[in-house]
């Protein structure tokens, strides 16, 4: 049985070679299996796509005729223990721009066995409190200057520290870690901050006073709302801003389940076939609540272009329109005498090959009926005769 | 203590803020400071509003005291007689004008009977909520808000009486409605605007029911017999416009049958209507390309030597002729100044419209729609009583809008037809549906209005019983015959040799950026291609240096500007608008060089 199938493996991706095996019964003969190989390999060839397809062209009418249907509000769920997401055609600008920053990052955090069961709510919450950034401002009540000598005191929130868990020590620990050049005092209610060097100034004060104000005393820098989530049996940690690379770190966090909505951060950490993947996750999360119905494979293709180049690239002027060979098209996208001039300089060479030259230029298109070209040279069989 | 802002502007405070706005209005009604000043208190804000400034919609409403509106019968008997006016109520303090704002101090009653001493105003009457268009539409109150303002935008467009001398007006663009009738069924409004003076719609037999599928989607069907008695006929008029012109050094247009000699003479046909004052004669039949008015200017560019000893024979004609698709009647020509001193030729062309297939009908409900079929009368439906319809409408077209009003007028000119009155359809204020249909029992018909037809090709009778009654039906402004367009072969653009854009111009329809990818997205490459040899040329170019060379019919010989003769040059197809481009870069400074190879 092994032999025959394994005959078509150079022929038949191996997605479709195992799901023959698991679905042909066991005592088979090899004549039928033979047949029924032969019937799949037949509909395998059927099914791809011709040469000359406009497969491109097609996904973006396949995506963009749905998203005119796209409403263009995005819903706010006000007074409701929701995150704030960016969905419907922003979401999608958004993605497909690959923008680095995001009006919403989100993320979705997974725990390891033991703590996801939720049985410890305290622990999860616990957890919970570990992941949100705390910064010297949210548990601070005062920054005061005093003039005389240029100190800084923070008067502290005593009930929000409890709260936080949080002792005087931990913050000291972590703001002295991030703050050179000043000396820390501990007046129980108040930190002193008083600096080292003796020429400090009002300014100086003022802008130390400024800055510490956004230290992070406490969880992971970035995350600045979490919510636990019952999700089926077990507990998910929904967080509002996003930060993959730190939160992997964690010992309770499931690094095999946690994501983020951010690609670019997915491509950093995690690389680029998970960043293709996360593009496809995402565009197409937003398709669907939509209610709208398009082929993933044309979103593949989308996230494939995106991709090949092994960064990150926005469908933009900056992005993949600038990889195109030819200059004629590039041009007739956005800023046209930005390409033609910085073509000229350099004497480019358009060889014409794609789609849009070839309209322009009122002549076949190298796609569907204009494909096809001669292979037999006349002169050639002339001579012969 | 109030803030006091005169026209958004803080101008002080007040300590006693309700007497000190009481007071205000009192005097305004006193008529001891200007009636156009509103006042508005917030309580929230805790400040006072003081509006006087231009372009606020203001309403009138009659003041209400303890309850009792200020308005008795005793103004009431005096307003009929002609003794007191309008004018004299507002100055008299029994009816005031209100602003948005100040309409947030007040509670207004609807009717008389719900006043109660809270009540500070009375409404004059409900129809004063609408405007002049919406208030004609009767039974306004059966229906959907959206759809009476479609109905009021509508009569907007019908044609119509649209002025008593038309005759010897001069006006662009206009259309006489003919034979336009006062609806059966009015509204106060009718009455109060002198809509019998000028009425903009005919009284006709409408069925309710669908025909051979001529009026699906909105469309409607009528009765050729109909059209042939006069119904929906109008008179197109456009006017042909020509000055006499003068220009540096003396020199001017003239208005004559030019010369043959003259730069862009026609053919001798084409001004064949001209008499010997290069003016057309009235009741000249003219067509498309015909000369209204012949007229020669003085030759463009003076300053050139050769054209200037050659001058006289250098005039250039500026006829002005009927445009493409144009037609009609001489009807009326004015010769007169204009205000430079200028000789002003006006020529008034007019055309009758008979209703054809696509023009747009109305009824006063917003339920518009174009034609579809016209019928001759013996193959339209007809009732048991021999009536046949003058229109079909689509039965598809009511549920989903909701227009109730539509139904509940054909009930009521169907009754106002048969006992010969008008019935009063006003918004709120209507003779009630109950009643319309007890007087069609008594008058010999369905109270329903379905009555029982027959199929006027078979003659075979209908298993369903058709809503068929009167309606008032308008004819809008929108006529095929004025947006009619094909073009197969045509004018070009001269700068980029694709086909000119628009109607007026016989333009081409553009296939555009998307239509493009949709022939890209099914492979159809050479079909694009031939879509798009609108403006295709076959240019000579140099092998060597890659630059457009130049064809010497002449010599029958092609040399390069660069290279010279001895080089080879190779025709290549490519579109105009490419060539354009090649010639905007060499402008630039940039070279393109084009780098020839065998295709095959």
């Amino acid at each position: 049985m092994s032999d025959i199938i394994s005959e078509y493996e150079d022929r038949l991706p191996g997605k479709i070679i195992e799901d023959v095996k698991n679905s042909v019964p066991k005592g088979i003969s090899d004549t039928k299996l033979k047949k029924i190989m032969e019937a799949v390999y037949d509909e395998y060839r059927n099914a791809r796509v011709s040469s000359g397809e406009a497969v491109g062209l097609i996904a973006a009418e396949s995506i963009g005729e749905p998203g005119t249907q796209m409403t263009l509000n995005t819903f706010h769920f006000a007074g409701v223990a929701e995150m704030n997401v960016t969905l419907g055609l922003p979401r999608i600008i958004e993605i497909l721009d690959g923008r680095k920053e995001l009006e919403n990052s989100m993320m979705e955090i997974y725990l390891k066995k033991p703590y996801a069961g939720g049985k410890k709510l305290e622990d999860l919450r616990h957890l919970a409190l570990q992941i949100k950034e705390t910064k010297l401002k949210d548990i601070s009540t005062e920054f005061a200057i005093n003039l005389a000598d240029f100190t800084i005191e923070v008067k502290l929130d005593r009930e929000q520290m409890k709260e936080l868990e949080l002792t005087n020590n931990k913050v000291m620990d972590a703001v002295s870690k991030q703050l050179k050049g000043y000396n820390l005092k501990d007046n129980k209610d108040s930190l002193v901050l008083k600096a080292r060097s003796k020429e400090d100034t009002f300014n100086d004060a003022y802008k130390t006073k400024e800055k510490i104000k956004g230290i992070t005393i406490k969880g992971i820098k970035g995350i600045s709302q979490v919510l636990p989530v019952k999700r089926e049996e077990e507990f998910v940690i929904i967080t509002a801003g996003s930060n993959l690379a730190d939160m992997l770190q964690l010992e309770e966090v499931d690094a095999y389940r946690t994501t983020t909505n951010n690609i670019f951060e997915i491509e950093q950490v995690l690389g680029i076939e998970a960043a293709r993947q996360a593009i496809i996750n995402e565009i197409f999360k937003v398709i669907e609540s939509q209610g709208l119905n398009v082929d993933v494979r044309h979103i593949m293709l989308v996230a494939d272009t995106m991709c090949v180049s092994g960064t990150l690239k926005g469908i933009t002027r900056y992005g993949v329109v600038s990889d195109k060979s030819s200059v004629l098209a590039r041009a007739s996208f956005e800023t046209p005498i930005k390409h033609i001039i910085n073509a000229a300089l350099v004497g480019e060479v358009d060889n014409l090959n794609s789609v849009v030259e070839n309209v322009m230029i009122n002549q076949h298109i190298p796609l569907g009926t204009g494909l096809p070209s001669l292979t037999v040279k006349p002169q050639k069989a002339a001579k012969e005769k | 203590m109030a803030e006091v802002y005169l026209n958004s502007k803080f101008v002080g405070t007040i300590d006693n803020t309700i007497e000190f706005v009481q007071k205000i209005r009192e005097e305004r009604r006193k008529g001891m400071i200007t009636e156009n000043l509103n006042v508005y208190y917030t309580e929230k804000a805790d400040e006072v509003q003081l509006e006087s400034s231009k372009g606020r919609a203001r309403r009138p409403l009659i003041i209400v005291k303890d309850g009792i509106p200020l308005l008795t019968e005793k103004h009431i008997k005096q307003l009929e007689k002609n003794e007191i006016s309008w004018s004299d109520l507002v100055k008299q303090g029994i009816i005031e004008y209100l602003d948005a704002a100040e309409e947030e101090n007040t509670l207004i009653a609807f009717f008389e009977n719900e006043l109660t001493p809270e009540h500070t105003h009375l409404e004059i009457t409900p129809l004063a909520m609408l405007g002049y268009c919406t208030s004609l539409v009767p039974y306004g109150n059966f229906n959907q808000s959206t759809r009476l303002n479609a109905g009021s935008k509508n009569q907007k467009q019908a044609l119509g009486f649209y002025a008593s001398n038309f005759a010897v007006r001069m006006d662009m663009d206009v259309n006489l409605f003919h034979y336009a009738q006062c609806p059966v069924v009015n509204t106060i409004m009718h009455d109060t605007s002198n809509y019998d003076k000028h009425p903009a719609g005919q009284n006709i037999v409408v069925a309710i029911m669908s025909y051979k599928g001529y009026n699906m989607e909105d469309a409607i069907v009528l009765n050729k017999g109909s059209i042939e008695r006069g119904f929906g006929r109008s008179t197109y008029y456009r006017p042909a416009i020509a000055e006499e012109l003068r220009y540096a050094g003396g020199l001017v247009d003239q208005v004559c049958i030019p010369d043959k000699d003259v730069k862009g003479y026609k053919t001798e046909k084409d001004y064949r209507f001209l008499e010997d004052d290069g003016i057309i004669y009235p009741e000249a039949k003219v067509r498309e390309g015909d000369v209204v008015i012949g007229k020669t200017s003085p030759p463009r560019f003076l300053s050139s030597m050769e054209e200037y000893s050659l001058a006289s024979s250098t005039r250039r004609e500026s006829s002005i002729n009927l445009k493409h698709g144009e037609e009609g009647i001489v009807d009326f020509i004015l010769l007169t100044e204009n205000e430079e001193g200028n000789k002003l030729i006006q020529v008034r062309i007019r055309d009758e419209r008979v209703p054809e297939v696509g023009d747009k009908f109305t009824s006063r409900h917003g339920q518009k729609g174009i034609v579809g079929l016209i019928v001759p009368q013996s193959d339209m439906p007809f009732s048991a009583s021999g009536i046949v319809p003058d229109l079909i409408f689509s039965p598809h077209g009511v549920p989903s809008r909701m227009t109730i009003s539509h139904l509940i007028e054909m009930i009521a000119g169907k009754v106002g037809a048969l006992a010969g009155r008008y019935i009063n359809g006003t918004t709120f204020d209507a003779e009630p549906e109950e009643r319309l249909r007890k007087e069609l029992l008594s008058l010999g018909f369905r109270e329903s209005g379905v009555e029982t037809m027959y199929n006027g090709q078979t003659g075979e009778q209908y298993t369903a019983k058709i809503f068929m009654g009167d309606m008032y039906y308008l004819k809008l402004k929108h006529m095929v015959a004025n947006k009619i367009h094909s073009r197969a072969r045509g004018p070009i653009q001269l700068l980029t040799r694709q086909p000119t854009e628009g109607r007026a111009k016989e333009g081409g329809l553009r296939l555009g950026e998307m239509e493009k990818d949709t022939f890209v997205a099914h492979g159809a490459s050479l079909l694009l291609k031939e879509r798009f040899d609108s403006d295709r040329t076959v240019v000579p170019v140099c092998e060597s240096c890659g630059i457009i060379a130049i064809r010497d019919n002449y010599r029958n010989k092609s040399y390069c500007p660069v290279c010279g003769e001895n080089v080879t040059i190779n025709d290549i197809e490519i579109s105009y608008a490419f060539k354009l481009m090649l010639d905007e870069f060499k402008s630039l400074g940039i070279y393109p060089k084009l780098q020839l190879e065998s295709k095959y």
